[in-house]
């Protein structure tokens, strides 16, 4: 189980979110710009878009950009862990549980908590987890990382049987919160008000991400990734280093299961299977690998490869078993399939498919 | 005390099958330097298809040797159309692949038998503090150990699959077909893989049956060291005895996460698993 590729490496980093294109001359005032500055200037043309989205289409798909986006969030974390310093978590989706079950403990006994706050809180509560998990299993690699991460995502959602009291067993914890301000009322609807602080939350998470990944943090993590006997002999702190990765994996992942819980307004144990860590991770892999582009294909083929399968399963008017099935079925189906024909993933096969137009322009020019 | 014998006996006779899981997934790793997440979706399919059979036929045996055949198809059909194209190009993507190969086989086996549980007879009686269907599961497993160390020791197939396995180039050089190889490692894999399933799906199957069972199968591979196989033996049956107390003494809710505590200790310690030949570090 070693880490992906390094090739791939150096196209993203050239032209992954927030760097110009290599194709661009850089003598704009762009470049001189401060990357966070940069980053966040990019977020904030993101959430533009997503404002603009959801006006287009109205309140129906809210919900659906809603999930793209925390969806998206866990992936660029669990991104910057396997992407970035190269360790295999099975386990993401314990972490989105701890967040989901932090905001909705939140709201249950701390009411009057702003939102923002209750979202501070739960960073800090994810960071926590990070820390203890990410150090307790800092030794293990490879497979053995993979095992014990795979472990703990079976294994968290039994916490909240055990504990009945305080997590609601299988039932979860139902929770109400608060749609738009009073002053928005007939211009936005709550579920459009709560997909727009989602992706406000989602793009700053982001901007953060690719902020870490473009400094030194993410240089060492990726010298580590390639080789962690050689990064240890240039005096990178390769323990410290896999944890701090761990942990900026398990924030964002707390942080979208945060918002997760937000949106939905539920949280259940049978949410937080098995099978949702191993989307999370084989998506990731589909969307490609490397970039956070890939960690935005890999969202909405999440979101969206259920929701055509219940489609095609009702249109094919299947039985229940049939339709229930169908979308994990499908979305293994298209992993295989990607994977066979397009080994560095949706990305991958963008920037091939984007070189080779770029050279025939030349040619033809 | 009563309680503690129990506890320990019940212990062993799980541990049995969660040691022929890992002995599945120790032998592919071996050959492969891959962790096989697909295991437990193919003891799965080998299972529902002793279960069909079994109510064809009437007869258990015949739905165990189908199991088995099942098993040994399935798992080398796999290998050589779907693992081994993507296996060229990366390693997490094999890796990916096979979890692939895991959501497929779990949908798909909802869609044709449904989510809902079935009931699955064991082997032989299970009444009684150690009943026949206990000593049934240990001795199989003690049977299959053994074959499989006769087999890679003592046959002209399992030294050509040792050789393909540690020494790929060399191998193909001396004429040893290492594809055909991984492909026969890969069937009887799976067809070990499908015993734990007969041993651990009763009395009831249903498409999730084997996460937990998989997930104690991979702590006893992890804790017991991948390459080796009397590691996983040893590995599931400690993990058999470990579970069964914990879920006897403290509750099977958090039995799962003693067996995390169990492989951060274990590997902390040795962090190849137990019975790991320390390697030589590369500079």
């Amino acid at each position: 189980m070693t880490s992906p590729t390094t090739e791939r490496e150096e196209r993203s980093t050239s032209s992954g979110s927030g760097t110009v294109p290599p194709g661009l001359p850089r003598t704009s005032r762009w470049g001189s710009l401060p990357l966070p500055a940069r980053h966040l200037l990019l977020a904030a043309l993101g959430l533009a878009a997503v404002t603009g989205l959801l006006f287009a289409t109205g309140d129906l798909t809210a919900l659906r950009v809603a999930a793209v986006g925390y969806t998206m969030l866990a992936i660029a974390g669990l991104q910057l862990l396997v992407g970035g310093s190269g360790q295999v978590s099975l386990g993401h989706g314990a972490f989105m549980m701890i967040g989901a079950y932090t905001m909705a403990l939140l709201v249950l006994h701390q009411p009057m908590l702003p939102l923002a706050a209750n979202l501070l809180l739960i960073v800090a509560v994810s960071i926590a987890a990070g820390v203890v998990v990410g150090a307790a299993t800092a030794r293990l690699h490879g497979p053995y990382l993979a095992g014990a991460t795979l472990i703990l995502a079976v294994g968290l959602p039994g916490l909240a049987h055990r504990y009945h009291d305080v997590f609601g067993g299988s039932n979860g914890l139902n929770i109400r919160t608060a749609g738009a301000p009073p002053f928005l009322d007939g211009i936005i609807s709550t579920s459009e008000w709560r997909a727009l602080v989602v992706w406000t939350t989602v793009v700053i998470g982001l901007a953060a991400l690719a902020t870490i990944s473009a400094g030194r943090l993410g240089r060492r993590m990726r010298a580590i990734r390639d080789d962690e006997t050689a990064a240890a002999m240039a005096g990178i702190p390769v323990g410290k280093t896999k944890v701090v990765a761990f942990v900026i994996a398990s924030t964002a992942g707390g942080l979208a299961g945060g918002l997760q819980a937000y949106v939905l307004g539920t949280v259940t144990p049978s949410s937080f299977t098995l099978v949702l860590s191993l989307t999370l991770l084989a998506a990731l892999v589909l969307g490609g690998i490397g970039s956070l582009w890939g960690a935005l294909w890999a969202s909405i083929a999440i979101v969206y490869l259920e929701i055509w399968a219940r489609d095609l399963a009702r249109a094919m008017d299947l039985t229940r078993n049939a339709e229930n099935n169908l979308p994990v079925v499908f979305f293994g189906i298209v992993l295989i399939l990607v994977l066979r024909f397009w080994p560095l993933g949706v990305h991958g096969a963008l920037q091939s498919l984007r070189a080779r137009l770029r050279a025939r322009n030349s040619n033809s020019s | 005390m009563n309680y503690f014998i129990t506890l320990t006996l019940n212990g062993l006779a799980s541990g049995a099958a969660y040691a022929a899981l890992a002995l599945s997934l120790v032998i592919i790793y071996q050959a492969t330097r891959l962790v096989n997440f697909a295991q437990p979706a193919l003891a799965l399919l080998s299972v529902y298809t002793a279960y069909t059979v079994t109510q064809l036929t009437g007869s258990y045996w015949i739905g165990f040797a189908a199991a088995l055949t099942a098993g040994l198809l399935v798992g080398a059909f796999v290998e050589r159309v779907i693992v081994r194209p993507i296996a060229r190009t990366s390693q997490l993507n094999a890796i990916i692949v096979t979890l692939g190969i895991l959501l497929v086989v779990q949908g798909g086996v909802g869609m044709i038998w449904g989510n809902e549980q079935h009931g699955f007879r064991y082997a032989f009686s299970y009444v009684g503090r150690f009943a026949p269907s206990d000593v049934f599961a240990l001795a199989s497993v003690g049977v299959v150990a053994l074959l499989l160390f006769a087999l890679y020791r003592f046959t002209p197939l399992g030294l050509r699959m040792r050789a393909a396995a540690f020494r790929p180039e060399a191998a193909r050089l001396s004429g040893v077909k290492v594809g055909l190889m991984l492909t026969a490692g890969w069937g009887i894999a799976s067809l070990i893989g499908a015993l734990a399933g007969m041993l651990a799906g009763p009395p009831f199957i249903s498409p999730n049956v084997f996460d937990v069972v998989f997930v104690f199968g991979i702590t006893a591979a992890v804790v017991g060291g991948l390459d080796n196989p009397f590691g996983a033996v040893i590995g599931g049956l400690l993990i058999g005895l470990g579970m069964s107390y914990v879920s006897g003494y403290v509750g099977p809710e958090l039995a799962t996460l003693a067996a995390l505590a169990i492989v951060v200790i274990v590997l902390s310690v040795r962090p190849d698993g137990i019975l790991s030949r320390p390697t030589a570090r590369k500079v």
